[in-house]
C-alpha cells in the first residue's frame, strides 16, 4: 500500500511511453504525413504514386503450415517475375511483400492490418489454411481492400464480403465433380454412400454427391455413415455389399479411407471407391496398399496433366525451383494471375475498381483449371479426377463445371 | 537471492489514505480516454498496442506464480484459452442483446465487460481445480500438471462444435478497444504491485525463497499458493476474452505450448519476481518481431535478400533471446522493480526504496 506513488507512476509511464511510441505512426497511417524524427516504421512505407504497384501476400511461411506457405509464395513469385519480364502491368512494375504469420491467425491479422494501413498494398494474396484465411478476410473487409486466396476452401471464407475471392473450389463442389466422373465416364448406375458423419466436409462432398448423381439418372442404393476415428467398417461394408452397387463413394480423410478400402476387399467388395481432396496424402499408400488401387480421387490440380500451359509451368517452376510444384505452388500462381489481369483491366488501383475487375474474371486459362468467378466470388472451375495406380496417382481427366 | 526491500513507514504521504483505493482510478481513467482518443483511426497501431496489452497481462499475471511466489506454471495459455473461449462464446450469444436503457455503445461495452469477467471466472475456476491437488507437489511436477492442462485445453476445444473445432470461432464482436485493453493491464498492474506489498505477498516471498522455513513460521502455503495461482489464472482469463475480441478468429493454434513457452519467456527476461520487468520483457518482446520487420523491409526491396531473412525473423529472435539471457541470466531487472534499476542520478521521488 505504501508504495503507491511508484506503482501509479510506472503505470502512468508504461502508458505514456506505450503512447509516444505507437500512436506517431498514425498520422502516417492515416493521411500519409511522415514525421522526420520516424525511422523504422513508416521507413517501410513506400511512396504511393511510384512506377510500382505493391502487393501484399500472408502465408505461413513457418509453423505448422510452412510446407504449405512456401509453395504458394513460389508460384505467386513466379506470376509476378513472369508479369514483370512481360512488360508489368500498364507499363508499371508488380512488387510484392511477403509477410509471415506463423501458421497463426492472429499473426495473420496483425500482418494483413500491416500491409494494409503501412504499406498501403493495393491487393492481398493469402493463405492456405481457412482459418488463417478468415481472419485477413475481416480486415481486408472493413478495409475495402481485395484480397484472392488460392487455396482456402471452407465456404465461409468468402462470406466476410464482396472483397474476398478465391481461385479454388469450394467444398461442395467435388462432390459434384465426382457425381459427373461417376455417371459419365466411369457410368456407374447405382452406388451406395459412406459418409463421416463428424466431418462437415465430408458431409458437404456427400449430399451434393447424391443429389446430383441422382439427377443424372443414377440410383442410389445405400447410405452409410462412420465416425471419424473408427476402425471397424464392416458392418457398414457388408449393408453395402448386399445392395449390389457400381461404386461407393467415400469423401472422408485418407487416414480412413485407407483401412475402408482395405476392408472393403476383405469383405468382398470388388467395385471402386471414389473420393476427394482429402485423399491426397502419401498415408492412403501406407494405410490402404494394395486396396486403394483403382479407386479414383478428385483434387485442384494433377502434375501429370497434359495441358500445355500446366506442363510450361511446371518447366518454368522446375527451372527456378528446382521442385515439382504442388497443387499450393500452382493455386498460389493461378492467384497470382487472376490478381495481375485484373489490374490490367482496372480502371485505376482503388479497391472498388480492383474489386469489380476480379469480380469480372470470366473463363481465365489457369493452370490448376479454368477460372470463372461466380456471384458469391468462388472459383467456378475444373477439377482433375486421379486414380490410384501402383502406389501412386495417375491423372484421369478433367472436368469442368 | 535478495529478498524485496520491505516498505520503510513513510512520514509524509503522497496521497491522503482516505483516497488510496480510487486514486488510481481517478488518474487511469482519464489518461485512457486520451490515449483511445490520440490511437482514433490507425488500425495497426491499435492492434500492435492490443497484442502488447494482453502480452503484459499475462506476463504480469503469471510472474505471481512463477516470480513472485517460485512456482513454475507452464500452463498460461490453456487459461488464456478458457478465457478465450468463454469469453467469446458468451459474446457471441449476445450479439443480438443490447441494454434498453443504455445507448448500444455502451450497452456493448457493458455486455463486453461481463463476457470478460465470466471468461476470467471460469478461467479462475479452472485454476482452482488444477491448482488445488497439484500444487501440494513442488516445482517440476506442477510444471508438468499445468503442461497436461493446456493441452487438454486445446484438444477440448478442437473436438467442440460449439468451440468451431478446428476452423476456430469466427465473428465475435470485435469490441474491444485499446483504451480496454490498458483498462485491464492498469488493474493487474496495480493489483499485482499491491500483492507484492502486502502482507500476502510477503508470504509468496517466503514461499519462494524457502518452502520449508516458510511453513514452518506458520505460512499455509498450499493455501498462498492456490490463491496466487487463482489470481494469475483469472487474469489470463481476461487476457484471453480481450484477445478473442479483437482478434478476428481465434482457433486452438493460438493456445499452444509455444505460447505457453512464449509468455515464461517474458517473465524470465524481464527477471523473476519483477513486475516492471515482466511488463517491459513483454513489450520489448511484442514489438521486437514488428520492429525487425520494419528493419527487414527498410533494407531491402521486395524479393531482397532483407526481404528473405525477413520472412524467417523467428530464428533471430531466438538467438537474440539467447544472448540476452547469457549476459543477464537473472533478468533485466532481477527481482528488483523499474526504480530500483534507474540510473543514480535520476531523481528519486521515495526515500527507503533502496
Amino acid at each position: 500500500m505504501r508504495r503507491l506513488a511508484p506503482m501509479l507512476l510506472a503505470a502512468l509511464a508504461i502508458m505514456a511511453a506505450a503512447c509516444e511510441k505507437k500512436t506517431q505512426p498514425a498520422p502516417s497511417g492515416e493521411g500519409g504525413t511522415q514525421s522526420p524524427g520516424q525511422s523504422s516504421n513508416t521507413g517501410a512505407t513506400p511512396p504511393p504514386a511510384a512506377d510500382t504497384i505493391l502487393l501484399g501476400q500472408v502465408g505461413a511461411l513457418s509453423g505448422g503450415q510452412a510446407t504449405f506457405g512456401i509453395s504458394q509464395r513460389n508460384g505467386i513469385e513466379l506470376a509476378i517475375k513472369e508479369a514483370n519480364a512481360a512488360g508489368g502491368v500498364n507499363g508499371k512494375k508488380l512488387a510484392i511483400r511477403v509477410y509471415d504469420n506463423q501458421s497463426k491467425p492472429e499473426e495473420a491479422a496483425q500482418a494483413v492490418t500491416r500491409l494494409i494501413t503501412q504499406d498501403k498494398v493495393v491487393l492481398i494474396l493469402g493463405d492456405v489454411a481457412s482459418s488463417n484465411s478468415l481472419a485477413m478476410a475481416d480486415k481486408a473487409q472493413a478495409a475495402g481492400v481485395p484480397m484472392i486466396t488460392p487455396s482456402s476452401t471452407n465456404v465461409t471464407v468468402t462470406q466476410k464480403g464482396d472483397y474476398i475471392f478465391r481461385v479454388c473450389f469450394i467444398d461442395p463442389f467435388q462432390g459434384y465433380v465426382m457425381a459427373k466422373f461417376a455417371r459419365d465416364d466411369l457410368k456407374l448406375k447405382q452406388v451406395a454412400v459412406l459418409t463421416d458423419n463428424k466431418s462437415a466436409y465430408s458431409i458437404d462432398l456427400a449430399n451434393v454427391f447424391k443429389q446430383k448423381f441422382t439427377e443424372m439418372g443414377g440410383k442410389l442404393v445405400a447410405e452409410q455413415s462412420y465416425s471419424q476415428g473408427d476402425t471397424d467398417y464392416r458392418a457398414q461394408l457388408t449393408a453395402i455389399k448386399k445392395a449390389q452397387p457400381d461404386g461407393i463413394y467415400v469423401p472422408g480423410y485418407y487416414s480412413e479411407v485407407g483401412v475402408i478400402a482395405r476392408q472393403a476387399r476383405e469383405v468382398g467388395l470388388k467395385v471402386p471407391l471414389m473420393g476427394g481432396d482429402g485423399w491426397d496424402s502419401a498415408t492412403l499408400f501406407e494405410l490402404g496398399g494394395s486396396a486403394v488401387e483403382g479407386n479414383y480421387f478428385s483434387n485442384h490440380y494433377s502434375p501429370d496433366n497434359p495441358d500445355p500451359r500446366t506442363q510450361k509451368f511446371i518447366a518454368d517452376y522446375k527451372a527456378e525451383y528446382k521442385s515439382v510444384p504442388d497443387a499450393l505452388a500452382a493455386l498460389g500462381y493461378d492467384a497470382a494471375r487472376v490478381a495481375i489481369e485484373a489490374l490490367k483491366r482496372s480502371k485505376d488501383l482503388t479497391g472498388p475498381s480492383v474489386r469489380d475487375a476480379i469480380a469480372q474474371t470470366k473463363d481465365f486459362p489457369g493452370v490448376a483449371g479454368t477460372i470463372t468467378l461466380d456471384d458469391k466470388r468462388n472459383a467456378v472451375k475444373s477439377a482433375v479426377i486421379l486414380k490410384v495406380a501402383d502406389g501412386k496417382t495417375q491423372y484421369v481427366t478433367t472436368i469442368n463445371p | 537471492m535478495q529478498t524485496p526491500a520491505l516498505p520503510v513507514p513513510e512520514s509524509r504521504p503522497l496521497v491522503p489514505p482516505s483516497l488510496r483505493g480510487v486514486a488510481p482510478v481517478v488518474v487511469a481513467l482519464p489518461v485512457l480516454a486520451l490515449f483511445q482518443w490520440l490511437l482514433g483511426g490507425a488500425d495497426f497501431a491499435s492492434y500492435l498496442l492490443s497484442v502488447m496489452g494482453v502480452n503484459i497481462i499475462l506476463a504480469v499475471s503469471l510472474n505471481v506464480v512463477n516470480g513472485m511466489t517460485g512456482q513454475f506454471s507452464i500452463g498460461h495459455a490453456g487459461f488464456m484459452a478458457v478465457g478465450a473461449y468463454i469469453s467469446g462464446v458468451l459474446s457471441l450469444q449476445l450479439k443480438e442483446v443490447a441494454l434498453s436503457f443504455l445507448p448500444v455503445a455502451a450497452s456493448d461495452q457493458v455486455l463486453f465487460m461481463l463476457s470478460l469477467l465470466v471468461g476470467g471466472a471460469a478461467a479462475a475456476a479452472c485454476g482452482f481445480l488444477v491448482g488445488l491437488p497439484s500444487l501440494r507437489l513442488r516445482g517440476d511436477y506442477l510444471a508438468i500438471v499445468t503442461l497436461g492442462f493446456g493441452e487438454i485445453i486445446r484438444v477440448v476445444v478442437q473436438n467442440t462444435d460449439s468451440f468451431g473445432r478446428a476452423l476456430g470461432l469466427s465473428g465475435i464482436p470485435q469490441a474491444s478497444s485499446p483504451a480496454m485493453v490498458y483498462f485491464w493491464v492498469f488493474l493487474v498492474v496495480l493489483a499485482a504491485r499491491r500483492l507484492a506489498g502486502s502482507s500476502h505477498g510477503r508470504s509468496l516471498w517466503a514461499i519462494r525463497e524457502d518452502e520449508v522455513a516458510a511453513e514452518a513460521m506458520g505460512v499455509d502455503t498450499t493455501g498462498y499458493k492456490v490463491r496466487a495461482f487463482v489470481f494469475s489464472s483469472f487474469f489470463a482469463g481476461i487476457a484471453g476474452g480481450l484477445f478473442a475480441h479483437f482478434v478476428p478468429i481465434i482457433n486452438p493454434g493460438s493456445f499452444t505450448f509455444v505460447r505457453s513457452m512464449e509468455i515464461v519467456v517474458m517473465v524470465v527476461l524481464g527477471g523473476l519476481g519483477s513486475t516492471t520487468g515482466a511488463i517491459v520483457a513483454a513489450i520489448f518482446l511484442t514489438l521486437l518481431p514488428e520492429g525487425m520487420r520494419s528493419l527487414f523491409s527498410a533494407l531491402g526491396t521486395e524479393g531482397s535478400l532483407a526481404q528473405r531473412v525477413d520472412q524467417i525473423r523467428m530464428p533471430i529472435y531466438g538467438v537474440l533471446l539467447v544472448v540476452l539471457m547469457l549476459a543477464r541470466p537473472q533478468g533485466l531487472f532481477g527481482s528488483k522493480e523499474l526504480w530500483d534499476v534507474l540510473p543514480r542520478w535520476l531523481p528519486r521521488k521515495r526515500r527507503g526504496l533502496a
